[in-house]
């Protein structure tokens, strides 16, 4: 009896010493994003900063104005969201609901492992692909565009919708499809007004992971999106808020108003993804009311 | 039953002990990185005594050779194309004298000739030559390496040769499609680095086109410069003279190929030289003189080539 209660207070610190970790880690981050990113803020202004649409951090009259990364980061997810949830949504569909089990698996598999592909060698290949394509097919000087990016993130926010839409899929009652069908409906019909909506919460959740993705993405955008810090345009060199830190940390002087003026950067885009986080805690819960 | 339990103990015992050797791992290496932070703190603390220190004894004496054994700090600043070069000298003078510590602060040309005027820097790094009313306020110069810019287009480009005022107006704009300097009809695009990259600041301040160029990209290092020229037929770039290959084509700059021994004898006018600056007549602390003469001597020429600029000897 004695060793059964040490053994579960132990095993209860040690979950709780977990659970501290990543709870600590959290709090960690969000302080320090705060008191890192506010002094650049408070230096140049806020509306200056926020909506400023000039930034040049390195002249002699330098300019922090990130609105043009701030539009490029909801253009981009924008473009990358009305490309790929459809695709997204119609696989899940087509996985969950029409293909034979064993082209589902498969294809499942394919899916499974285009999430597992680094964010780098999505960028590399849009930009010895890509990049090049979209210059010649659209006759441009360059192909390093928001166009390439949005597609590059198209394609890399599939698999989070596809699997999370799917499984949300197949959880709808099999009796409502049965209803639907006994009542005269075609098996396309039951799906598109009876399965969908009956797993709108779950596809709702897959989208804000995706944007969530989209948004936080770095690396592959780094390498396709030209990186000139222009208002957005479709075929013209952009900046997402990702980028603008990570291409000019490296050689921002310590103490420096562009390296605070970049953590400002990382606040913004940490906001950002605060506000997809919430909408998704939001997403989740309606739909378990709905249930 | 009891052979269960004991079993069950013993492994948790394990699972416990495991995790505290984690525990314990992370905790000590938190415990370096404090130390190290405090240290890289009083090396900064004593970077700033010595500095003060050095420019109040200044009659420690002339000798060129160096030292057998040397210790104290070494505060250098300045520049941050030069950060990589300083950066591999100071390694090696560091291996060879344990007890010195040399620092670099980048935080631009500008502010390394101030801290050498003022003192604050033992040795003030400049990636551009004294300007003569720097020079009238008692500051010199000490050229130790000189940097080559080249400008690459892509080899499909039929562009051989242009002139600097040719290459100021290929990067503003001014000029947009590369048949106006004798090239193909083909649009021009100028692939660049980030802002804070030193190449960027030695062509745009050699070039003199400071804040006026227009980029169709901004890439965050030399590799990628070459490989988006290499695949933009339009693309023309600069990169640093030694990381020039065979992917992209060197264009020769009014007539000049752009090659260490023309950046050497000055006639290839894309470069800059990367010099230290020190009061004149005022003594160096005997380790930033130790290192002065160290980057300067034959030994430093291949860490020099290494880092990406031209050694003079």
């Amino acid at each position: 009896m004695k060793v059964k209660h040490i053994i579960e207070r132990v095993m209860n610190a040690v979950f709780f010493i977990c659970g501290i970790v990543s709870i600590a880690a959290v709090l960690l981050i969000t302080i320090y994003m705060i008191i890192a990113g506010i002094p650049a803020i408070r230096e140049v202004g806020i509306i200056d900063f926020l909506f400023g649409t000039v930034w040049q951090s390195t002249a002699s009259d330098p300019k922090f104005g990130i609105l043009p990364f701030i539009l490029t980061s909801i253009w981009g997810t924008l473009g990358a969201v009305i490309i790929g949830v459809p695709i997204g949504l119609f696989t899940a569909i087509y996985l969950a609901k029409m293909a034979p089990p064993k082209l589902a698996a498969g294809v499942h598999a394919a899916v499974e492992l285009l999430a597992g592909i680094p964010s780098v060698v999505y960028g590399l290949i849009g930009m010895m692909v890509l990049v090049p394509g979209i210059m010649n097919l659209f006759n441009l000087k360059s192909g390093s565009t928001l166009l390439a990016a949005i597609l590059v993130l198209a394609v890399m926010i599939l698999p989070g919708i596809i699997s999370v839409s799917e499984t949300a899929l197949k959880a709808v009652p099999k009796e409502y499809e049965e209803a639907s069908l006994g009542l005269g409906a075609t098996w396309t019909e039951t799906i598109f007004k009876v399965s969908v909506p009956a797993a709108k919460s779950g596809i709702a959740a897959g989208i804000v992971l995706g944007v969530g993705r989209a948004v936080g993405e770095a690396m592959a955008v780094i390498m396709v999106a030209g990186n000139v810090a222009n208002m957005p345009g479709l075929f013209k060199s952009v900046r997402f808020l990702t980028t603008a830190i990570a291409s000019e940390m490296s050689y921002a002087a310590d103490g420096s108003l562009q390296k605070n003026a970049l953590f400002s950067i990382g606040l913004v885009l940490f906001c950002f993804i605060m506000i997809i986080n919430g909408i998704l805690g939001f997403v989740l819960k309606k739909g378990e009311k709905n249930k | 039953m009891k052979l269960k339990k004991i079993a069950a103990l013993i492994t948790v015992c394990a699972m416990g002990a495991s995790l505290a050797a984690c525990g314990n791992d992370a905790a000590s290496t938190t415990a370096a990185a404090t130390k190290a932070a405090t240290e890289a703190n009083d090396t900064t603390d004593a970077a700033t005594d010595a500095a003060t220190s050095g420019e109040t004894e200044a009659d420690t004496g002339e000798d060129a050779a160096l030292p057998e054994d040397l210790s104290g700090a070494v505060a250098t600043g300045g520049s941050t194309s030069v950060e990589a070069v300083i950066g591999a000298l100071s390694e090696a003078f560091m291996e060879e004298y344990p007890d010195v510590d040399v620092t670099y602060d980048p935080t631009g040309s500008g502010a390394g000739i101030t801290g050498a005027s003022d003192g604050t820097l033992d040795l003030g790094l400049s990636s551009r030559s004294l300007k003569d009313e720097e020079k009238e306020q008692g500051l010199t110069e000490t050229t130790f390496a000189l940097d080559g810019i080249a400008i690459v287009v892509n080899t499909e480009n039929t562009i051989e040769d242009l002139s600097l005022e040719d290459i100021k107006s290929l990067a503003t704009g001014e000029i947009t499609n590369w048949s106006e300097v004798g090239g193909p009809d083909a649009p021009v695009v100028l692939i660049g680095r980030e802002a804070g990259s030193g190449t960027r600041d030695g062509f745009e301040s050699i070039v003199d086109v400071e804040e006026q160029c227009v980029y169709e990209q901004e890439l965050t290092s030399t590799g990628a410069v070459m490989a988006a020229v290499a695949s933009n037929p339009n693309a023309f770039g600069y990169v640093s003279l030694s990381a020039v290959d065979d992917t992209v084509k060197p264009i020769t700059v009014d007539g000049v190929e752009a090659t260490e021994e023309t950046v050497l004898d000055g006639s290839y006018k894309i470069q800059r030289p990367f010099v230290f600056v020190t009061k004149e007549g005022e003594e160096l602390s005997e380790q930033a003189q130790a290192f002065m003469d160290f980057a300067t001597s034959s030994a430093a020429s291949e860490l020099i080539a290494n880092a990406g600029a031209v050694p003079l000897k």
